[in-house]
């Protein structure tokens, strides 16, 4: 029986332990991605566990499983998180469902004001039903999708002859998708320092949202609507026009051309790699990543330029970032409050921005210097002016799974049309708001 | 033809014949070696040679894989670390060469922490009942006992998805989701079938005379069972409990959805290990090491009772 | 048994329990006993098995989502299996299922019989090398799944390094492309199980009485009439055995997979389970996703009993 006891003790002893890990009082959790400006978070968090002597801990899950994890987590009504910095699109679930405190009481008790936010990002991180003032986060981390090219490469004489012999005009920073996608054409297989290096590191990602992301910054650059009439849910003609079908092609065109080979399951992280490691010309990515980028040992300094999605019809560029929030399962909402009353200060902000978040205070953000204060600063604020977002609907997980099943399908497993592709999309779309009562 | 009456039977061929199957096995056995041999290196690998190309096969072994494991680190300026003065620890100075500083433990030994709670936790009880059941089953009339076996035998036919719906759903009623508790009794029930299938044959094995004997010389039933039949069952116990072990070290599928922070075991875990600006893969094979290790060991210790296990006893020696 | 024997061993009994209570359990009839012994075991399987189960088909007909607490749960008939069994998109999971399942037991039984019958021939470290074989399958299959991706990667793989060795074919794309990736996920399958199949061979080989070759070569059977006659009779049961428990767990198949392509490229590798968790726990549309767990335990169940027929079949 010396198994069956020794079991026992085991069982015993560890329950003990895990037990008495609880017992600590005064601290709170905060649950983010795990990426560059979480650690940045982390940095900052310290000042505030000084003044209130309340300890920070933090949940930070790979982006690939966030959404996934985190949304299992507010469903099961789960109390690990007590604030959470939730992606846009779920402040309509968090709000619909309960997940989320709402804020606006506390907000004026507090002398909060949303006014003193940049008005696109209360917008699409704190607001729900959209436009209203009803508050269920503080935008904490502006974000968009930008580009990063080699600043070093663009600039060689002979490479940039090359470019001038091929395609009759000058190597500089594309100002349009066409125009992107020729550079990335160009740089496709060229030798450089001995290496083969290949067009741009673009996201083709299948599980969490990945693709999505990628895709819809072409079809925001060619005008893409979701709705005919908007809060009408009338997506035909809107999702699967002409010109969002000639964004998606140019998409797959793209994909196809001129990414390094085996980049078919591609986010952040492997586009980062991608990048850093020498393989690629440009990159899409987060503007999150690029303080990272501009101090990188490799790649950091004059190495890289910035610059946001570029138009093809018209400005667009997808939404990124996020709000924070209080989670309503949490039993130490005090604290959490006071965690976000002192994250709201115009000097933590300060603090913020300078360790590498995107503060989306206007005493920051909109401060004379902020455009030049950083090589991407003044991108990044061209880009938010054009911002758009994913469907923020509380059924938008199921939304989004829709759209990367269907769009990957087609430009990565290359089965069907870009308008078959779309066609279905709206099916699949229809039958989710017609399941949640919208239509 | 030589008259030997060993000679006929297949199981001892001739000298060349044995020689030539021996290499076959061997080569298969190195190959499908490869992939773990592969892990354990990439382990001590410096992240540069883990993505190198062609893959190095011959590289200076590193502990920056494992440090990486342990640690949380941030990326700092080198005029920041040089701020800090000379690294204390010889994993410090690690990091520091990649512009690095440890910010603090990473989760990994949590997570590790929970996979011996839960695994443990859950054999214990799973073996407990298990043990029972089996011989109740073995030694008593009991109502539909053929039905109740064949159900406890049909509740792995569930693909772990679908039993995790309604758990899900009942575990957030009564508050058990994200805790070992709960994680424990799912892995129990589900352990159950195999602990009692398995042990009943054990059970069946112990001829009835010994507990007979028993009660003749005075012990009650509850005795005999204790006192004879428990020490008969040793080796199959351990067997067992070896068995549900493993299944609980290795699920991943309820672990993944019905845990998030404070009840997560390893597997849901390793694959997510990253590194600053890309997938960490020495720490990830580091990860991979720890984790597969204990299993390999058990794997070479009870290789003679496997094939009782993984059949549900239909396969006895 | 006379008076006396009983009466010398409730004395017996007597000394050996010391306080009352422990007393009245250790003389608690059979019955009692059998009833004490097996109802946790039956309790904890009603509440974590049968229960969930008989509320999964109950949820299967109505519109519940989970991540919506609030809403009223409506019944809606068959409308959820309507919708799965009409669906497209359904029998391509289906599809990559057969084929992921249809493969890796081909695979597995010609290369674990095969090893098997090498193994039989009783060379000197048979068993050593055969304890080293059955390390794969007893890890972690995510785990696996995890460390497969890295042996898959296109340019710094081992796995595409070594197959180039053989045949100049370029840069693998295991995971990305269409093409590969099905056969990606069943070569690794097919590596951590191929020992599993082996060892119920090797069950059913040694099971093989020595007289009955010994017969055959007194009426000069050839090698080939052996194993045709003799050896796969005997050692169908085992092997048909054996792929039932592997196709029953790849028909499940998750874990491995998920980690290794997460259902792509496209919907490429998105087995039925994946799929599933897509619909479960992603969208959360938990009435449909019950519908289809259900669908998907009456086709194993249902796969599975035709199967034990034909096993039986077999065996007599």
């Amino acid at each position: 029986m010396r198994v069956l006891k020794t079991c026992a003790v085991a069982a015993v002893l560890t329950a003990g332990v895990v037990n008495g890990a609880y017992a600590q009082e005064k601290e709170i959790t905060l649950c983010w991605a795990a990426w560059d400006p979480a650690n940045a978070l982390v940095e900052l968090s310290k000042d505030f566990t000084a003044e209130s002597g309340i300890k920070m801990n933090f949940e930070f899950v790979p982006w690939t499983n966030f959404a996934d994890r985190m949304l299992n987590e507010l469903n099961s009504g789960g109390k690990l998180c007590d604030l959470m910095i939730g992606d846009s699109q779920w402040i309509g679930g968090g709000a619909v469902y309960g997940h989320y405190v709402k804020l606006n009481e506390f907000f004026d008790k507090e002398g909060i004001s949303m006014d003193d936010f940049l008005p696109a990002t209360v917008n699409a991180y704190s607001t729900w039903p959209k436009g209203t003032p009803n508050y269920y986060a503080l935008p904490a981390m502006g974000d968009a999708l930008g580009w990063v090219y080699r600043k070093d490469w663009f600039a060689r004489p002979e490479i940039q002859a090359a470019f001038k012999e091929k395609y009759g005009r000058d190597l500089e920073v594309p100002k349009n998708w066409d125009e992107l996608m020729e550079t990335a054409e160009f740089f496709q297989g060229r030798e450089i320092d001995g290496k083969k290096v290949y067009g741009a590191a673009i996201y083709t990602e299948r599980g969490s949202e990945g693709i999505t992301m990628g895709v819809t910054a072409a079809l925001y650059a060619w005008g893409f609507k979701y709705e005919n009439t908007p809060g009408k849910y009338d997506m035909d003609g809107a999702v699967n026009s002409p010109a969002a079908v000639e964004a998606l092609e140019a998409y797959k065109k793209f994909y196809e051309c001129c990414t390094p080979p085996g980049h078919s399951d591609a986010y952040m992280v492997a586009n980062l790699d991608a990048y850093k490691s020498g393989q690629v010309a440009m990159q899409m990515n987060w503007f999150a990543f690029f303080p990272g980028i501009a101090k990188d040992e490799a790649v950091g300094g004059d190495v890289s330029g910035f610059f946001a999605n570029p138009r093809e019809t018209v400005e667009g560029s997808t939404l990124g970032g996020q709000g924070i929030s209080v989670v309503a399962y949490s039993d130490k909402q005090e604290e959490a409050l006071q965690y976000i009353k002192w994250f709201a200060q115009p000097e933590v902000q300060a603090k913020w921005w300078k360790l590498g978040g995107y503060s989306c205070h206007k005493a920051v953000a909109g401060a004379p210097d902020f455009p030049t204060s950083t090589p991407f600063a003044g991108e990044f604020l061209k880009a938010m002016g054009s911002v758009k977002d994913f469907w923020q609907e509380p059924t938008y997980a199921e939304l989004l799974l829709a759209m990367q099943k269907r769009v990957h399908d087609y430009v990565v497993a290359d089965k069907g049309t870009a308008q078959e592709a779309l066609d279905k999309l709206i099916e699949d779309w229809t039958i989710t708001f017609e399941d949640d009562g919208k239509i | 033809m030589s008259v030997s009456t060993k000679a006929y039977s297949v199981s001892e061929s001739g000298k060349r014949t044995k020689w030539l199957a021996g290499g076959m096995v061997v080569v298969y056995a190195l190959v499908s070696m490869i992939p773990l041999v592969w892990i354990v290196l990439t382990g001590f690998k410096s992240p540069p040679d883990s993505i190198a190309y062609p893959p190095k096969v011959v590289f200076e072994p590193t502990m920056e894989g494992y440090v990486n494991l342990f640690t949380s680190r941030s990326r700092q300026t080198p005029e920041y670390i040089e701020s800090l003065g000379p690294p204390q620890t010889w994993y410090d100075a690690l990091v520091r060469e990649r512009n690095m500083v440890i910010t603090g433990p990473s989760r990994f030994l949590g997570r590790y922490w929970n996979s011996i709670v839960i695994g443990f936790g859950s054999t214990f009880l799973a073996v407990f009942l298990g043990t029972l059941a089996a011989y109740a089953f073995s030694r008593f009339r009991i109502p539909l006992k053929d039905d109740l076996l064949f159900f406890i035998l049909s509740t792995r036919m569930m693909p772990p998805i679908a039993v995790a719906i309604p758990i899900f759903l009942m575990y957030r009623e009564l508050g058990l989701s994200d805790t070992a508790l709960g994680i424990i009794l799912l892995y129990t029930a589900v352990n159950l079938s195999l602990s009692v299938w398995l042990l009943k044959g054990f059970v069946d094995e112990i001829p009835r005379e010994y507990e007979e004997a028993a009660v003749i010389d005075g012990y009650s039933r509850l005795q005999a069972f204790v006192k004879v039949v428990l020490p008969q069952m040793r080796a199959g116990i351990a067997a067992t409990a070896i068995f549900c072990l493993i299944f609980a070290w290795n699920e991943y599928a309820f672990a993944l959805l019905l845990t998030s922070g404070q009840a997560q075991t390893a597997p849901p875990f390793i694959p997510i290990i990253i590194g600053e600006g890309g997938l960490d893969w020495p720490a990830v094979a580091a990860g991979t090491t720890l984790f597969l290790l204990p299993v390999v060991i058990f794997t070479v210790l009870l290789r003679d009772q496997l094939l009782r296990g993984i059949t549900f006893g239909a396969v006895r020696k | 048994m006379s008076t006396q024997t009983i009466e010398r061993a409730a004395e017996r009994v007597a000394q050996a329990t010391p306080s009352g209570l422990s007393r009245r359990i250790a003389g608690l009839s059979d019955g009692a006993i059998a009833w004490l012994f097996v109802s946790p075991t039956i309790v904890l399987l009603l509440a974590i098995n049968i229960f969930p189960l008989l509320w999964t088909i109950y949820l299967s007909f109505t519109n519940y989502r989970a991540n919506q607490p609030g809403r009223a749960i409506r019944w809606i008939g068959t409308r959820n299996y309507e919708r799965l069994l009409g669906s497209e998109d359904i029998w391509g999971y289906m599809q990559a299922t057969a084929h992921f399942v249809c493969w890796t037991m081909a695979l597995q039984v010609l290369l674990g019989l095969g090893l098997a019958l090498l193994i039989n021939r009783n060379f000197k470290g048979a068993s050593f090398w055969t304890t080293v074989i059955l390390i794969p399958m007893m890890l972690s299959p995510a785990v696996v799944g995890t460390f497969w991706t890295y042996l898959y990667q296109p340019q710094t793989g081992i796995f595409s390094y070594i197959v180039n060795l053989f045949a100049d074919v370029g840069p693998l794309n295991m995971i990305g492309s269409v093409e590969l990736a099905p056969w990606a996920i069943v070569i690794a399958d097919t590596w951590m199980w191929t020992p599993y199949i082996m060892l119920l061979c090797l069950a059913g080989l040694r099971s093989i009485p020595d007289y009955l070759y010994e017969a055959a070569e007194v009426d000069r059977a050839n090698t080939w009439q052996k194993f045709w006659y003799i050896t796969l009779p005997r050692v169908l049961p085992f092997l048909m055995l054996a792929v039932l428990f592997r196709g029953i767990e790849n028909f499940k198949m998750f874990d491995m997979v998920v980690e290794l392509t997460s259902g792509g490229p496209g919907s490429t590798t998105e087995l039925a389970s994946i799929n599933l968790k897509r619909e479960a726990f992603e969208k959360w549309r938990t009435g449909y996703s019950s519908a289809f767990a259900i669908i998907l335990f009456v086709t194993v169940f249902g796969l599975g009993n035709i199967y034990v027929k034909a096993l039986n079949r077999v065996k007599s």
